[in-house]
């Protein structure tokens, strides 16, 4: 039967064509995607950054992607095609592809592979992510000043830490502002659906938030806050086209320059597995123009931007409670990446149970 | 106007041979268009969709490991539809399933034994058939209907797990995520030969596809299930049961799905997380109609769906285009197959009516 097999391959493969024939001087640099290059959120943010890389070093390098791959065994097999393809470097850009990166990592030691936002690294696996954090407290801090009620809704996605640490920024920010704070939130298990996420912002404003921040990739939330009229912050990229008149800012994540360095280490040969966490100082996320507020109220964004970027705040510094009424942060106390890094408690200020 | 489809008396042997051809050729046909209005090759683009993925040794395997958890439920589900019960429920078999499987390697993570295995096999199994014999309750006894409750009761089994491994069963050591600990390698499904991922899934699938057609074909028990889906009341003459045949039905077909997805889990995944499946239950539907309830036909239709998976990502990644296209073209592919069935057994009559009058009786 094998033998069959390989003779009817080799014969399929003797009357095509090589559909694979690639220029071979061209390095090629592949991307994985969780949803679709255009959805206006996480995925397209990726894209660009690819695009831009395409620009950058287009005469050394060419890319590629796979779109909307499901997390899972699937994600396995998409990986396994592209460094078969003969990509030298890939990019997988969920946090769900980690433990399919790592195996097929583990498979092709003479690819490189770098991860976002996952936690587990090769010699040949390295993780980047970004320190979204720091740009949920200061829309904590314009939401604080926005809401007449004192009550944001926030959709989440997976009760990871990456999330929990983004609702905990969000809080901490906008009772720094108003110390009685609070933020509703909606658990909408997915990344990517836009009915469910419109689903939870009609539910969240129907029980009385009059802000909306969200932690999953579509616009679909900012369109329902534009249509009950109240304003909302952008995620993963600049929402402003779905609320003109809606959006306060949005977390913009710009993945370019860092795939530029990455790639640019590639071709020299000097790629090494790290893992990176930078921040609003280094340009790997950036604040959307701060638009529909008050003058007093941007010029307060932008103060904390200019100050989360110069070291001298961090979002995370006591002090600083957990939602029980427990101390977690002393006085001028800052919290370490390990603990930011596996969070799973909420602080003060949430009005929901962590799911777990 | 009215178009009616109006059943053949006879069904043509040689038409219901050539259909998939005929389908498998327009579909070329329309496919080669679409893919030319996007401004590609067409030939290269259909290569890269059918002929590429079967060229290389990898993707065989993966086209097994692909294939297995669906031909696997198609057969169980082949059973229920051919005897008149509706399962709509795989999916949700598959998960508990999965669950009940994986007590062994999360809960008594610390016994390692080659009898963890079969055991898990078999507790999947049993997880599968105990979550199906809901419905068959529900139908046999209190005359539910169950394409509503095996449906519902799939969410009830995706939020139990989803539950499960953000809850009791989570991975002490993995920072907070939601997923159990990875299984021991007692735990996990060998591969079936050296050359690749494939495990055992996909013998457990052909296993199952060649007893269910032997048992079709050749047993009473395959009569009893043909009599009465084609008619209750013929078969409560041959003294068979329908209450019974509920039961049958619908426990093979969950301890199948629950098979399935103890093997994807263990083979494939290995570990619980909150989604261990793209939908298998629900393509499976598919895959039993394509294959036309016969178990034989199933594995084929099982491994040609499994392809236009395969074949999606290869052209994406030959020709650079988004996943979209791909996905009309899969439709596109359905809908022939099925459309050429259909029309074996029916034919297309137009009705003409002449407009005026019906408007004056008012027959709305």
């Amino acid at each position: 039967m094998k033998k069959l097999l390989f003779a009817l391959a080799t014969t399929a493969a003797v009357i095509g064509f090589s559909a694979g024939a690639y220029a071979a001087d061209k390095a090629k640099v592949c991307f994985v995607y969780v949803g679709s290059k255009t959805d206006g959120g996480w995925t397209q943010a990726h894209d660009i950054g690819r695009l831009e890389l395409e620009k950058a070093l287009g005469d050394k390098i060419e890319t590629q992607f796979l779109e909307s791959v499901p997390e899972g065994p699937d994600a396995e097999r998409a990986i396994e095609r592209l460094a078969r393809s003969g990509c030298g470097l890939i990019y997988t850009t969920s946090f769900g592809f980690m433990d399919a990166t790592v195996k097929v990592a583990a498979k092709f030691p003479d690819v490189k592979f770098e991860h976002a936002t996952g936690y587990k690294t090769a010699p040949n696996l390295a993780t980047y992510n970004s320190r979204f954090y720091e740009g949920r407290y200061i829309q904590g801090q314009i939401a604080a000043k926005m809401s007449k009620k004192g009550v944001a809704g926030y959709i989440a996605s997976f009760p990871i830490p990456e999330v929990v640490m983004g609702i905990n920024a969000f809080v901490t920010g906008a009772r720094a502002i108003n110390p009685d704070f609070k933020i509703k939130v909606v658990w909408a298990n997915t990344w990517f659906d836009p009915g469910k996420e419109a689903d939870a912002a009609k539910a969240l404003i129907d029980q009385g938030v009059d802000v909306l921040t969200q932690h999953t990739d579509t616009t679909a939330p900012m369109q329902v806050a534009a249509e009950r009229g109240i304003k909302a912050f952008g995620q993963a990229s600049d929402m402003i086209k779905a609320g003109p008149e809606t959006q306060l800012t949005a977390i913009v994540d710009t993945w370019g320059a860092y795939y530029i360095k990455r790639t640019q280490l590639f071709l020299d040969g000097k790629w090494e597995t790290q893992s990176s966490w930078d921040g609003l100082k280094d340009g790997i996320l950036t604040m959307a123009p701060y638009t529909n507020m008050p003058d007093d109220v941007k010029a307060m964004a932008e103060e904390t931007q200019k100050k989360i970027e110069s070291g001298e705040l961090k979002p995370f510094t006591g002090p600083l409670k957990k939602q029980d009424g427990s101390e977690w942060l002393a006085a001028g106390a800052s919290s370490d990446d390990g603990t930011l890094l596996g969070m799973n408690f909420y602080v003060e200020g949430v009005d929901d149970k962590l799911p777990q | 106007m009215r178009i009616e489809l109006e059943r053949r008396p006879g069904v043509s042997k040689l038409f219901s041979i050539l259909s998939p051809f005929i389908a498998l050729g327009l579909t070329l046909i329309f496919g080669g268009i679409m893919f030319m209005m996007l401004g590609k090759d067409p030939v290269a683009a259909l290569y890269s969709f059918f002929i590429e993925p079967l060229t290389e040794i990898w993707s065989l395997h993966e086209l097994a490991i692909k294939a297995a958890p669906l031909i696997l439920i198609a057969v169980g589900l082949s059973v229920c539809y051919r005897s008149n019960n509706w399962n709509i429920g795989a999916e949700g078999q598959f998960i508990m399933g999965a669950i009940a499987g994986s007590i062994l390697p999360v809960v008594f993570y610390e016994w390692q034994s080659p009898l963890v295995l079969p055991l898990m096999m078999l507790l999947g199994m049993l997880g599968g058939a105990l979550f199906a014999g809901i419905p068959a309750f529900l139908k046999a006894h209190l005359n539910t209907n169950e394409i509503l409750t095996s449906l519902m009761l799939v969410y009830v089994a995706q939020l139990f797990l989803d539950w499960l491994v953000r809850g009791p069963w989570r991975n002490p050591g993995g920072m907070n995520f939601p997923e159990t600990r990875t299984f021991d390698a007692t735990a996990i499904l060998p591969e079936m030969i050296a050359s690749g991922r494939a495990h055992w899934g996909f013998g457990f699938a052909i296993i199952a596809a060649i007893l269910v057609w032997f048992m079709m074909r050749y047993t009473l028990k395959g009569f009893e299930i043909t009599v009465l889906g084609q008619s209750q009341r013929a078969g409560r003459f041959a003294g068979f049961s329908s209450r019974k045949m509920i039961w049958f039905s619908m426990l093979l077909s969950g301890a199948l799905a629950g098979l399935a997805g103890i093997a994807e889990v263990s083979g494939a995944i290995q570990q619980l997380r909150p989604v261990i499946s793209p939908g298998y239950g629900f393509t499976a539907i598919i895959v039993a109609f394509l294959g036309r309830l016969n178990p034989l036909g199933i594995v084929v239709a099982g491994l040609v769906l499994a392809l236009t998976y395969l074949g999606g990502e290869a052209v994406q990644v030959s020709l650079q285009i988004s996943d979209k296209p791909i996905r009309v073209f899969q439709g596109l592919l359905l809908f022939f197959v099925l459309s050429c069935d259909t029309l074996i057994h029916y034919k297309i009559r137009m009705m003409w009516y002449d407009l005026s009058e019906t408007a004056g009786k008012g027959t709305r």
